[in-house]
């Protein structure tokens, strides 16, 4: 069968763009948490300048298309500042600053749901407000934003496919690389669309495991 | 007095346009017990939460343990560690287990080793009689089993005031009881106690003085006896008559 020769002969060449498609996912996700925990505190906090800061940021990443932010920062960056993107950094820069931006809303949803008594019961007992949100409100918050931070890891993952613009060697690149060659593009994008499949399929159930997981005896 | 353990002149407390503490001036002294009641809306919650700052006032001032919270250079943080605060809803931290809850404070502030936390955690546990739910989730227990978790890890920081708002109000009646008993204990070791709570019963039984707020203001005070049977004031006499 054609289809499973093709896969044999193309499955090194795909491993090798997994990894770096699951590299880039990975490495900006964790990023993206870091900028939405950090903005999402931003948008809650009583000082209006931190909130502009936020909302503007959001609001530009949400109202522009993702193929635009991978364009103005790859090819417009080095033109201003002068330097040269090493491709694998460029790409988790990217992810991360648009993924950050959906993070913070998913981050701040969360913190929101947390009941406001737990913040005033770790106050009262003498924690500041950085060791309250550290030790009690954002580990309910995740909790409770953990299936749409699996989501957002989703989206994240199958939009690093945008990536191939740049010509990082991702999934979608190195399908178009090879089909560029042996010209069976109904065979290989169905492929890669399983690849796709798989992968999300995988990290979904997952997500679940993790939910029952800690659920604290409830 | 010198050993006044709370002073409070003058307070006044607004949300928004809506004045909900008008003018309000008492001095609670160690060891006292006082519990404040009054209708809904009269402002006695919020008093409360003034006492540790969980409310941000807009007048006068309050001194705790000779330490003035309105003071913006006050380390309102270090000054909460000595006032513990149990709340209606309980807010135990439901991703730990009740003794986590109690040893949480003592370890995150590094007042205590883990030893000793655990030490104590145990300790307040087997005081509140829950010693055999150490290792239970918040979600696994029962409200009244609940609070005195609540009340054992607001212990933990070894305050020596305690503030109670309205910690029997979301319970079942049966489990009241159980409660107030752990309250009454308490009573007894000489802790400062400040209640809010529509047990009128418990007010006559340990209360050392008994506030009846109405309106933002303290209406009427006095010694149970002197407050519940010979009431001065209209509005105490119509509310007591309402709930005795």
């Amino acid at each position: 069968m054609k289809f499973f020769d093709l896969f044999i002969k193309y499955f090194p060449s795909y491993m090798s763009a997994m990894k770096i498609t699951l590299w880039v996912t990975a490495a900006s996700l964790l990023i993206a948490t870091l900028i939405g925990v950090v903005f999402a505190i931003f948008k809650i906090s009583k000082f209006r300048i931190l909130k502009s800061i936020a909302n503007v940021y959001i609001s530009i990443i949400r109202g522009t298309p993702l193929i635009v932010q991978i364009l103005f920062i790859y090819f417009g960056f080095p033109m201003v500042f002068g330097f040269k993107w090493d491709w694998m950094v460029a790409s988790v820069v990217i992810m991360s600053i648009n993924a950050g931006a959906y993070m913070t809303e998913l981050i701040r949803g969360g913190i929101e749901a947390v009941d406001k008594g737990q913040m005033e019961a770790a106050r009262s007992l003498g924690l500041s407000y950085g060791q309250a949100m550290i030790k009690i409100i954002l580990p309910q918050a995740f909790r409770i934003m953990l299936p749409s931070m699996i989501n957002q890891f989703i989206v994240t993952l199958k939009d690093t496919s945008l990536l191939s613009v740049i010509a990082v060697r991702e999934l979608v690149q190195n399908t178009k690389i090879i089909v560029a060659n042996n010209m069976e593009a109904f065979i290989m994008y169905a492929m890669v669309g399983i690849y796709y499949w798989v992968v999300v399929s995988v990290l979904s159930s997952i997500a679940k495991m993790i939910e029952r997981r800690t659920s604290y005896g409830k | 007095m010198a050993n006044n353990k709370i002073v409070v002149k003058n307070l006044i407390k607004s949300f928004g346009k809506l004045e909900v503490l008008k003018d309000i001036s008492t001095e609670i002294a160690e060891g006292e017990v006082v519990v404040i009641i009054g209708p809904s809306g009269s402002g006695k919650s919020t008093f409360l939460r003034c006492l540790n700052r969980l409310e941000e006032i807009n007048g006068g001032t309050i001194i705790v343990d000779g330490y003035n919270l309105t003071d913006k250079k006050a380390d309102i943080n270090k000054i909460r560690r000595n006032i513990g605060m149990v709340f209606q809803h309980f807010n135990l931290f439901p991703h730990k287990t009740a003794k986590e809850n109690i040893m949480l404070a003592p370890l995150t502030l590094k007042t205590m080793s883990k030893q000793e936390a655990e030490k104590k955690a145990d300790e307040l546990l087997r005081q509140v009689g829950l010693s055999d739910k150490a290792d239970a989730y918040p979600a696994q227990l029962s409200g009244g089993q609940k609070q005195r978790v609540a009340i054992a890890r607001s212990l933990a920081m070894n305050p020596d005031i305690m503030l109670f708002d309205e910690p029997t109000s979301a319970l079942d009646p049966e489990m009241v009881g159980e409660v107030l008993s752990v309250m009454k204990d308490l009573v007894k070791t000489g802790m400062t106690m400040v209640v809010v709570t529509h047990e009128i019963g418990f007010a006559r039984e340990v209360g050392d003085r008994i506030l009846f707020m109405d309106g933002g203001y303290i209406v009427e005070e006095g010694t149970p006896d002197k407050l519940l049977n010979n009431p001065c004031e209209p509005r105490t006499i119509d509310f007591l008559a309402k709930v005795l």
